[in-house]
């Protein structure tokens, strides 16, 4: 009897290992690397930063995940309504390198996140001021599935604690119907302004202990061309 | 035996799948919302921020110590005008319950701009404009411009107010930003 017992678990414990294996390997969850936003015929606007924490003016989080906040003083989001939530402020760079602007990024963990599906989500919004233009709000869903499939856990597999390779992937898949991030102006140049927006990420090292090394993000807005309407009273 | 082994597999991806379906993997926690009804449709909540106790991030030029210590601020002449604030929302319970950022520039081109995007992380985001000007009463009023999930068809207005703490109570907060948010639903097209 026993050992028809220690048989049943046994196999419980197989199973549930080649489900996890099956899930972790399944190559129908991988995302797109292509951006909806890279065939439009409208302008686009990039603007990019370093995901390193260290390399941002101010990063906050719970101050318990691996992602350590930056400066060490800053206020640390302990509460339970916002353990789940990072923000960030950093500079914004053109797509020649300078400082286009500031941005501050709130992400939070969702709670639409179904593994089964290969979405491992986080709910995002962009504060970003950029003098001389004007300032923007971007909304979108992030899918962080092949980033931990493809760099967090092969770099917690790895005996040195590391990921080191060149990984290119959009993160943003929602909420817009094309995966893409929804944009609204507020003010100069883009108020009164809505478009879509993708976020993409080039890593190039990752440690278990401090989170990303090197690694940029690309936040590519679309500028839709305004059609300037002239109203002839009669 | 085989057979027990086989029954335990199946059994073990059959409940390895429902745990990964059924168990949330992420579950925000929320606070009971404080929400009155006002009399002409729509709902009021009113948010506030304990000053310096919320204040996680203030970076401009013009402070001799830009919050928190160590702080980098870029001084690039081109942020010049500009003052960025990160903050702890709470209700009116005084839990906090989200985060705030806060943008506020005088620009030679785009003029003054004022700007709050307040993120309730179990329920979404909104973002709003403010007026320059501040009423007699002390307060400024803003639009909200747009929000996500659970403001997404929601329209409405905001003010911000300095409340300054007069108590002198020792370990008081030297005052609190209180944010009135009046929302009402989109009239969507049939």
């Amino acid at each position: 009897m026993i050992r028809y017992l220690l048989s049943l678990l046994l196999g419980m414990l197989v199973g549930a290992a080649a489900f996890v294996a099956l899930l972790y390997f399944n190559p129908f969850t991988a995302q797109d690397s292509m951006s909806p936003i890279s065939v439009t015929s409208n302008q686009v606007m990039s603007l990019g930063y370093s995901v390193a924490a260290g390399d941002s003016i101010v990063y906050t989080n719970n101050g318990e995940t691996r992602i350590k906040p930056h400066p060490e003083k800053v206020l640390q989001l302990w509460e339970a309504s916002v353990r789940g939530t990072s923000a960030m402020a950093t500079v914004l760079n053109d797509s020649r390198g300078q400082a286009a602007g500031i941005g501050i990024k709130f992400s939070s963990d969702s709670e639409q996140t179904r593994l089964l599906n290969g979405e491992a989500l986080v709910d995002s919004v962009w504060h970003i001021y950029m003098p001389g233009r004007g300032t923007l709000f971007v909304e979108q869903t992030e899918n962080y599935w092949s980033y931990l499939r493809e760099i967090v856990v092969p770099a917690i597999w790895s005996s040195a604690d590391n990921w080191k390779g060149n990984w290119y992937g959009t993160i943003t898949s929602g909420p817009g119907v094309l995966g893409v991030a929804r944009v609204v102006g507020g003010s100069g140049e883009f108020v009164d302004f809505e478009s879509a927006a993708t976020e993409s990420i080039t890593a190039r090292a990752y440690s278990v202990n401090d989170g990303p090394v090197s690694a940029e993000a690309q936040l590519t807005i679309e500028l839709p061309l305004r059609a300037k309407v002239t109203r002839v009273e009669d | 035996m085989f057979k027990t082994f086989i029954i335990g597999l199946l059994l073990g991806i059959v409940a390895a799948a429902a745990a990964v379906n059924y168990v949330p993997v992420v579950d925000q926690h929320r606070e009971a919302s404080v929400i009155s009804v006002n009399p002409n449709g729509g709902v009021r909540e009113v948010l506030h921020i304990n000053i310096p106790m919320d204040r996680v991030m203030a970076g401009s030029p013009s402070l001799r110590q830009p919050l928190p210590a160590g702080v980098q601020w870029p001084d690039d002449e081109k942020f010049g005008g500009l003052r960025s604030e990160l903050f702890k929302v709470r209700n009116e319970r005084d839990t906090v319950i989200g985060v705030a950022s806060r943008i506020a520039s005088k620009d030679e081109q785009l003029g003054s701009i004022i700007e709050w995007v307040v993120h309730l992380p179990a329920r979404g985001s909104i973002y709003v404009s403010m007026q320059d000007r501040v009423s007699e009463r002390g307060h400024r009023l803003g639009q909200i411009r747009s929000g996500s999930r659970e403001f997404e068809n929601l329209q409405g207005e905001v003010t911000e107010r300095w409340i300054a703490d007069s108590s002198g109570s020792e370990g008081s907060s030297a005052g609190k930003i209180e944010l009135v948010s009046q929302f009402v639903g989109r009239e969507e097209e049939l």
